[in-house]
């Protein structure tokens, strides 16, 4: 990783010509993750023209207008459609799609589950506060049970999304979980997602103090951390607790990573083919 | 002098020939969704693009989906389409505004079937024209073209993906089922004998551009993602500079300039073909196969006697005002058989105000509009 020290980072990486302040509340974790972000494309030495992120809707989403890369705020839910339309234009960009877990998991479910299952080449970052922030705090497919948001005042019945299972049994080529607490993990994780081939796909665990800490027993930013810090464990630990020990802990870490090609290139390795018999056919 | 070479003549279904427009118009992208009456512009589409070099087609998983990858690929630099039918139409709504107000350019064919709803799956029907003007939200321009017979579909999608890259707009091919699924023998032009043209991209160094500055014809210039000019692309309303903005100024410019820069070239938009019309006492406004109906049924009128007429609309949107009022000068009734319960002679009142009268015919049993039945209100005069 590069010595470079964060503020000559973010010099070379913020919109200059955009009007600061940014929306997010102060204490969001959201900035963490964009940080990670900045920083793993930095060390990877990726060019600026070489990556498009492409956002959803919410304060996620918020997040690609910041940055000084090609940036597109798409439509709510549709990130990984845009996304895909771009990569497929063009292979050798680094494409990727920023998410709220309302975003992707709820109105953009069935995008996120064929985007995995196509294993297209774009990395995936679901920035999973647990609640739909920008809206005010209703509850999202993310919502532990039994929380209590502004649309389940009696307390969430639906269980919440396992999004990494989720995108497990829908093919995703790598994915992985980090916490803004563990921002060098969180950003380990970032860079090899960056690298895979075909769909990773990183949940960010960032806390959403003003949405859902305040109803749910986190009145301050300090409280979600300590929160995240207590619940978050690292994979191998927790395959090591027993059964009865895991409740309650949210294990991190890499989950899937298997290497296999992207839709892009299966695609265009098929079209080679085409072009070549042409060719030969021509050639005759 | 090179003798011009003959023309190449297919028999092809009008779904085909949308497809072979688009190829000779310069499309690499298709992503789309099944449905009929439309779908065999994704299969041809399926089985042509994957042929050519950088061509890409993408059975995506749902009409949104369709159009997040279709936007994607055209701010890619792609020439992009989408085709689907009603209730695949109404799905691609919330993206078709946000291609309005991302300047994107991309063409979405939708061949019209019965509706509300699942409706008429495999009966011609004319009732999307209205949702094609006004369906996604908020007040937008909108280029929306028709054609009523195959070599016309193959000509009208040419001309969509040159009005879809000179406005920076998404354009809309209404087409309806029995056009798309007649088959008839057409000609493939040679390539120099139609225009193709291609949005315009930045000359400036990319320091110096600005994603949604004015121009002359209100249009900026557009480079694709990843080409060194880095600017943020949103559906939110924005600045020239793309970024959001809510100050009233910057808001008010922005929408009077999509506005303008449609309005301002309505004779280049506005296409139409007028048979008979220069003298006419009755003048039948039509679109769609119904057109053909209509061409018959004024023949057949002429032959009788009664000066009649044919508006022939190939732009349905913006309505072609000036060409119908240019009827108005002298008809004493307009006819316009469609069908639906009346989508387009709303327009034609509106334009009519009161000049002529205006006779309506419209059928939603999923039948198509006879020249016997145009003849008949015709000779009423
Ligand atoms: C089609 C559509 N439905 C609803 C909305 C309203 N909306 C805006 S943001 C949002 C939820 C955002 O929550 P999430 O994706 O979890 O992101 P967060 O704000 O928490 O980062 C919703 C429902 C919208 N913009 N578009
Ligand atoms: S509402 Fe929540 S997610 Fe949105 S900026 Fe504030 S803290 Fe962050």
């Amino acid at each position: 990783m590069s010595n470079i020290t964060g503020n000559e980072i973010i010099h070379q990486y913020l919109r200059h010509n955009k009007k600061f302040p940014h929306v997010l509340c102060a204490g969001c974790g959201h900035g963490i993750v964009l940080g990670t972000l900045i920083r793993s494309i930095h060390s990877l030495g990726i060019p600026k023209d070489d990556v498009v992120v492409v956002a959803g809707i919410g304060c996620s989403g918020r997040l690609a207008v910041y940055v000084d890369f090609n940036t597109v705020h798409t439509t709510h839910g549709r990130a990984l459609s845009f996304a895909t339309g771009i990569k497929m234009s063009n292979s050798h960009l680094h494409v990727i799609a920023l998410m709220g877990d309302g975003d992707a998991l709820s109105i953009g479910g069935n995008h996120l589950i064929h985007a995995a299952r196509r294993n297209i080449g774009v990395t995936a970052m679901i920035l999973n506060n647990s609640i739909y922030g920008m809206t005010g705090g209703q509850s999202s497919p993310a919502t532990p049970e039994g929380s209590t948001t502004m649309t389940n005042p009696y307390g969430q019945l639906d269980h919440s999304f396992d999004i990494v299972e989720l995108a497990r049994g829908a093919g995703a080529n790598y994915v992985a979980r980090g916490t803004v607490f563990h921002v060098n993990q969180l950003e380990k994780i970032m860079v090899e997602a960056l690298e895979r081939p075909g769909f990773s796909l990183v949940e960010a665990v960032t806390p959403c103090h003003t949405q859902f800490g305040r109803k749910n027993k986190y009145k301050t930013p300090v409280d979600m951390y300590k929160w995240l810090k207590s619940t978050a464990i690292p994979l191998e630990r927790y395959n090591e607790l027993p059964e009865d020990k895991r409740a309650g802990r949210m294990p991190i870490g890499v989950f899937v990573d298997r290497g296999r090609p992207g839709y892009e290139e299966r695609y265009y390795a098929m079209q080679e083919n085409f072009l070549k018999q042409a060719a030969k056919g021509a050639g005759r | 002098m090179p003798r011009p070479r003959k023309r190449t003549e297919i028999f092809a279904l009008g779904n085909e020939a949308v497809v072979e427009g688009a190829l000779l118009a310069g499309c690499s992208f298709f992503g789309g969704y099944p449905i009929t009456p439309s779908s065999e512009i994704m299969e041809i589409m399926a089985a042509r693009l994957p042929r050519l070099e950088g061509g890409v087609f993408m059975q995506m998983e749902d009409e949104i989906a369709s159009m997040g990858a279709v936007i994607g690929a055209s701010l890619s630099g792609r020439k992009a389409m989408t085709a689907t039918s009603g209730p695949g139409f109404s799905l691609m709504q919330e993206n078709l505004g946000y291609a309005v107000m991302a300047e994107t350019p991309m063409v979405l064919v939708n061949v019209m079937r019965g509706g509300p709803s699942t409706g008429l799956p495999t009966s011609p029907a004319q009732g999307d024209v209205q949702q094609a003007r006004w369906g996604t939200h908020g007040d937008h321009p909108i280029i929306v073209l028709s054609a009523s017979n195959v070599q016309e579909c193959l000509d009208m999608t040419i001309t969509a993906f040159n009005m879809a890259e000179k406005y920076r707009t998404p354009v809309i091919l209404l087409l309806d089922e029995v056009t798309s699924h007649t088959r008839e023998k057409i000609e493939i032009p040679n390539e120099g004998e139609y225009e193709v043209f291609s949005r315009t991209v930045p000359s400036m160094p990319p320091e110096w551009y600005k994603p949604y500055e004015e121009t002359v014809r209100g249009v900026p210039p557009m480079p694709p993602l990843g080409s060194g000019y880095r600017f943020h692309v949103t559906g939110l309303t924005h600045d020239r500079n793309g970024f959001p903005t809510q100050r009233p100024e910057e808001v008010v410019e922005l929408m009077e300039r999509i506005h303008r820069k449609i309005d301002q070239f309505f004779y280049d938009i506005q296409i139409v073909e007028e048979i008979m019309t220069e003298d006419c006492d009755v003048c039948v406004i039509a679109y769609g196969s119904v057109a053909r109906s209509a061409e018959l049924a004024v023949q057949q009128a002429r032959s009788h006697g009664v000066k009649a007429g044919l508006l022939k609309l190939m732009t349905l949107f913006p309505y072609p005002r000036r060409q119908t009022e240019k009827i108005l000068a002298h008809a004493k009734t307009l006819v316009v058989p469609e069908m639906n319960m009346g989508q387009m002679s709303r327009e034609v009142k509106r334009v009519n105000m009161g000049h002529a009268a205006v006779r309506t015919i419209n059928r939603v049993d999923g039948q198509i509009v006879t020249p016997s039945e145009i003849f008949k209100v015709i000779m009423q005069g």
